[in-house]
């Protein structure tokens, strides 16, 4: 069970490890200006992992990207803070950038087929990240690798070390990619659909894998993610994206066992479940999400809501209680009604 | 979700699937891939059958070996009685009206330089002597039938959604009026959302035109939704096959017991939280089978026996056919 | 590995026997003219046609006939042309090949540094002034005829400017060989270099810029960004390194064909007589024997240069190797 970090009441506890105040990305395009991420604000602590789910325009790739500066679009811009170890990324000069890419924050990509260069050997890449923040001879860096790999829980690292990427399989490819990652021992991993392009039974390791690299390397993991299974397995917090904004987060108990965004209701009801009654038609959300050209006055969400009402066309802010917030307008009461109406249809047809 | 009866739609007798790669001139070099190794099923009018596996499990293939877009390097394929498995391509083509596929990439499945009308026109002035009103009219009920409107038939593929793409590859499907569609991973590239939108359709439209569905995926969650049976395949053949309550509720071959254990759960506080079976090991080679059962190497009940040979699918229960040699459920006749 | 090359060379000597069946039979059994009083040259008496139907065994059956030539082509190697009398011609495009081979690989020099610089300054500074700047004098290097571009520059530094201290080093049109006097050789080689490989630095330059940008799309330097390498080796360590094996690939074929005798308009222009420039006087002249041996020399250094083309893919590129 993913351990629930204490609410951060007094500004006296333990900074955080990466504080994101209103960020903002837009691109600019011939046909406007593109919103991909509309101002949103969230903190990573250090040794917990952080879900962001959302589906495909929800903002939330482009939001991690800009943690690093890895947005390399001339047309973009990026306003807002982000702090790491008290320190502003935004505005950082691409030298000083790489300073900390890779060094003392790592991504790892969705698919490790196209993330490694083919051209080059799995070995020659963890080395090469190694010597870029590290003075090492190639010989200890080759030891260092090797370690890494095993790590990962490769069988082999000598013999896979090696190798060139296309010559391991999917799963191995990951590891390889993550051990790669941890390789300047980065206090902070940005996950961006890691277990996407793998079958389900090599994910169940992966996800074995990125627990326990919370717990044997210290690192803090934010796990980018359409699935909420792999979420609800993994994550200490979510936040859930839509449209370029945080519409709710909270801990992962909190988000699962009582969401209070209607998005969230929407996600959820629309898994098919993997166990108890099917339903005879999966409840889905109507329409499709705006275009980030032309986004609705108010509520992003409201033109697919069926639970909006007159106040909807003022944007909500995130509020709630503690960590669980939701940026919606509906009260508790108001909530309770929407969920009672939306199960009854579901106990008719089962 | 109807019963199994009657007479099968389609069925497969032991197919097999292989491809050559590498020099084939020099024989040293030749090596095959045993894409699909022997499978045999029915599928019956009205029915979905779920075929669900991994990458390399041969259930794209078999996909394609059924509605003939691929030769098969033996068996037979029975579509409402008649072998089509060995026509030739001219003989094939009324067939064609009879069986179509669904693809996975919307993206990737529509010509992007042809209009959406002429898209899902196409197979109705290859095949018919429809005239140019009865095509028009065709094609508007199509677009209402998937949800569409009338006026999109004019514009070009890159202007919609996934979703709608994916829309359009199943009116189009659906143009001949087909009893058979192979859906291959319809919904995999698809968000959330639209996942379930485009999978209500999918039940729609079988309960208003009778039709049957092979429904390819990888999702077990999706699968367990839309299919009455499944089929779970290993490495080029099925492991277990039986109707999708029994199969989830109590599955018997080890594989498909890990599969089902793997599936990340978005719930918490499970109180019969599953433990989780995580498989060691990656899935083999289609091109370096191992000897006996397929599965041994990473069984944790594999023996002598599985070693040594290969398991056939037998009937354990009602309806549930499995390749096992010690079956997690056991036959009625047995102690 | 070693499996790959034996195959490779193995095709090479397949592919080369075919050619010489092909040009064999272009020669020599196309109806209509008779082989002899091609092979004899324009103005031959009936004793000489006879004498090289003797030695052709023009008599004797087609395959015969194929057997003689490549015996007199590849091991006796007395062939004469008849139009030069008593010109042996193995000896002679023998003697033409390291002129050839001298000025395709001083200008392979330039082309290889000057493209690759080029196209890493252009990639690097896309869509600046610089780029664009680089990629429309690659587009006037390609748009200009190599004879005319020569003439040009002989028409400036021989005669025009050539007293002036700018090209007064400039010597007589011709060649001198390498071991006769190296700076000699090096001093007449040096603008012919430079006009033969300004129509390839252009080509290669647009191309490679071309390659770069797109490698630069891709996950893999997303990738190398996120590890904090600093830009200039990620162009280099990984865009350039994907790219060269296109840029290699092309690269191998346009040098054989150069060898073989494309370089034929450069020799012309500067007076070298090379392999390009004998196949071309040898045309005008109709000088069979000659023809057949430079049409010979040439298919082989293409074919070669495909083979080798070939094996270096598969050094560069891991995921060919093993397939």
């Amino acid at each position: 069970m993913p351990s629930s970090t204490p609410a951060s009441a007094s500004p006296e506890a333990k900074a955080p490890l990466l504080e994101v105040r209103d960020l903002r990305v837009s691109f600019r395009t011939e046909r406007g200006l593109l919103q991909a991420v509309g101002g949103i604000s969230f903190r990573v602590d250090t040794h917990e992992i952080v879900g962001v789910v959302g589906e495909s325009g929800s903002g939330k790739t482009v939001s991690q990207m800009s943690v690093m500066g890895l947005i390399n679009d001339p047309n973009a811009v990026i306003e807002g803070s982000i702090l790491y170890k008290g320190r502003e990324l935004v505005g950082l000069s691409q030298r000083q950038l790489r300073s900390v890419r890779g060094n003392e924050i790592a991504m790892i990509f969705q698919d490790p087929m196209t993330a490694l260069t083919p051209v080059y050997t799995i070995g020659w890449q963890i080395a090469e990240q190694l010597r870029a923040h590290n003075r090492l001879s190639s010989g200890a860096a080759r030891k260092r690798g090797i370690e890494l790999l095993a790590e990962v829980g490769i069988p082999n690292p000598s013999v896979t070390f090696d190798r060139y990427p296309h010559q391991l399989s999917g799963g191995m490819r990951q590891r390889a990619f993550i051990a790669m990652a941890l390789s300047c021992n980065p206090s902070l991993l940005i996950a961006d659909e890691p277990t996407t392009a793998l079958d389900v039974t090599v994910q169940a390791q992966i996800l074995e894998l990125i627990k326990r690299l919370r717990r044997d390397f210290g690192s803090s993991i934010v796990l980018i993610t359409h699935d909420l299974g792999v979420v609800a397995e993994v994550a200490d917090r979510v936040m859930v994206m839509y449209a370029g904004r945080i519409v709710e987060r909270g801990t992962t108990r909190e988000i699962f066992a009582d969401p209070w965004h209607p998005y969230s209701w929407g996600l959820h009801d629309s898994i098919p479940p993997m166990v108890g009654a099917r339903p005879r038609r999966l409840p889905s959300i109507l329409g499709s999400p705006p275009s980030l050209l032309d986004l609705p006055p108010g509520c992003a969400f409201s033109p697919r809501c069926p639970h909006r009402f007159s106040r909807c066309t003022e944007r909500p802010a995130l509020a709630g209680a503690g960590d669980h917030e939701a940026a919606c307008f509906l009260s508790p009461e108001q909530r309770g009604q929407a969920l009672a109406a939306r199960r009854r249809p579901l106990k008719e047809a089962s | 979700m109807n019963q199994a009866t009657g007479a099968p739609l389609i069925e497969a007798v032991d197919v097999k699937k292989h491809f050559t790669v590498g020099n084939s001139l020099l024989a040293g070099q030749r090596r095959t891939v045993y894409a699909v190794d022997g499978v045999s099923f029915k599928v019956y009018p009205g029915e979905t059958l779920g075929l669900v596996g991994e990458s390399g499990c041969g259930k794209s293939t078999l996909g394609r070996c059924l509605v003939r877009l691929y030769d098969l390097t033996s068996g037979s394929i029975l579509l409402k009685g008649r072998e089509i498995g060995a026509m030739s391509q001219r003989e094939l083509r009324p067939i064609r009206r009879e069986m179509q596929m669904v693809f996975q990439d919307p993206y990737a499945s529509l010509n992007p330089r042809r209009r959406v009308g002429d898209l899902i026109a196409e197979p109705l002035r290859v095949h018919g002597t429809a005239s140019r009103d009865e095509i028009e009219r065709r094609l508007k009920e199509l677009m209402a039938l998937v949800g569409l409107e009338a006026e999109h038939l004019n514009r070009f593929p890159h202007e919609f959604s996934g979703g709608q793409r994916q829309r359009i590859g199943i009116a189009r499907a659906l143009a001949l009026h087909p009893g058979l569609l192979v859906a291959d991973e319809p919904v995999s590239a698809l968000d959330v959302s639209i996942q379930a939108q485009i999978v209500n359709l999918l039940a729609d439209l079988q309960e208003r035109l009778g039709l049957t569905y092979v429904f390819i995926a990888h999702d077990l969650s999706v699968v367990r939704q839309v299919s009455s049976r499944i089929a779970v395949m290993y490495l080029g053949a099925i492991v277990e096959m039986g109707p999708t309550e029994a199969l989830f509720q109590a599955p018997a071959h080890p594989y498909t017991e890990a599969l089902i254990s793997a599936v990340p759960i978005p719930e918490v506080d499970r109180d019969d939280r599953r433990k989780r079976i995580v498989l060691t090991g990656d899935v083999p080679s289609p091109m370096n089978p191992p000897a006996g059962c397929r599965f041994n190497p990473r069984c944790r009940f594999a023996t002598e026996l599985c070693r040594k040979e290969r398991p056939v699918l037998r009937e354990v229960a009602d309806g549930r056919t499995v390749a096992c040699h010690y079956p997690l459920v056991q036959a009625a006749s047995a102690a | 590995m070693v499996s790959l090359l034996i195959r490779r060379f193995a095709q090479m000597i397949f592919v080369m026997l075919g050619i010489s069946i092909l040009v064999f039979l272009i020669f020599f059994a196309t109806p209509g003219a008779d082989p002899a009083s091609r092979i004899a040259g324009r103005n031959a008496s009936p004793e000489v046609l006879a004498a090289v139907r003797a030695s052709f065994g023009l008599d004797r059956p087609l395959p015969i006939q194929y057997a003689v030539m490549m015996r007199r082509l590849f091991i006796d190697q007395d062939l004469t042309s008849f139009v030069n009398r008593g010109e042996v011609v193995v000896p002679e495009v023998m003697g033409a090949a390291p002129v050839t081979l001298s000025l395709v690989m001083g200008a392979a020099v330039f082309w290889i540094f000057g493209s690759i610089a080029i196209g890493l300054v252009a990639a690097a500074t896309k869509g600046s002034f610089l780029d664009r700047l680089l990629m429309v004098l690659g587009l006037i290097g390609i748009s200009m005829p190599v004879y005319w571009l020569g003439e040009i520059v002989n028409l400036i530094t021989q005669k025009e400017l050539h007293d002036t201290w700018l090209f007064s080093w400039v010597p007589q049109l011709g060649y001198t060989a390498l071991t006769e006097d190296p700076w000699l050789w090096f001093k007449s080689l040096l603008l012919p270099w430079i006009t033969l490989a300004i129509l390839y630095i252009g080509l290669y330059g647009r191309v490679l810029r071309a390659s770069l940008v797109e490698a630069g799309q891709e996950d893999y330097i997303r990738t190398a960004r996120s590890k904090g390498l600093s830009e200039s080796r990620i162009l280099i360590r990984h865009a350039l390194r994907t790219s060269l094996i296109a840029f290699v690939t092309l690269f191998g074929l346009d040098f054989g064909a150069l060898v073989g005798g494309s370089a034929l308009l450069t020799e012309v222009v500067f007076a070298l007589h090379g392999v390009g420039r004998l196949t071309y006087q040898a045309l005008l002249d109709l000088d069979l024997p000659v023809i057949m041996a430079t049409v010979m020399y040439a298919s082989f250094f293409v074919v070669f240069a495909n083979a080798l083309v070939d094996i270096l893919y598969a050094i560069l590129d891991p995921r060919v190797r093993l397939a």
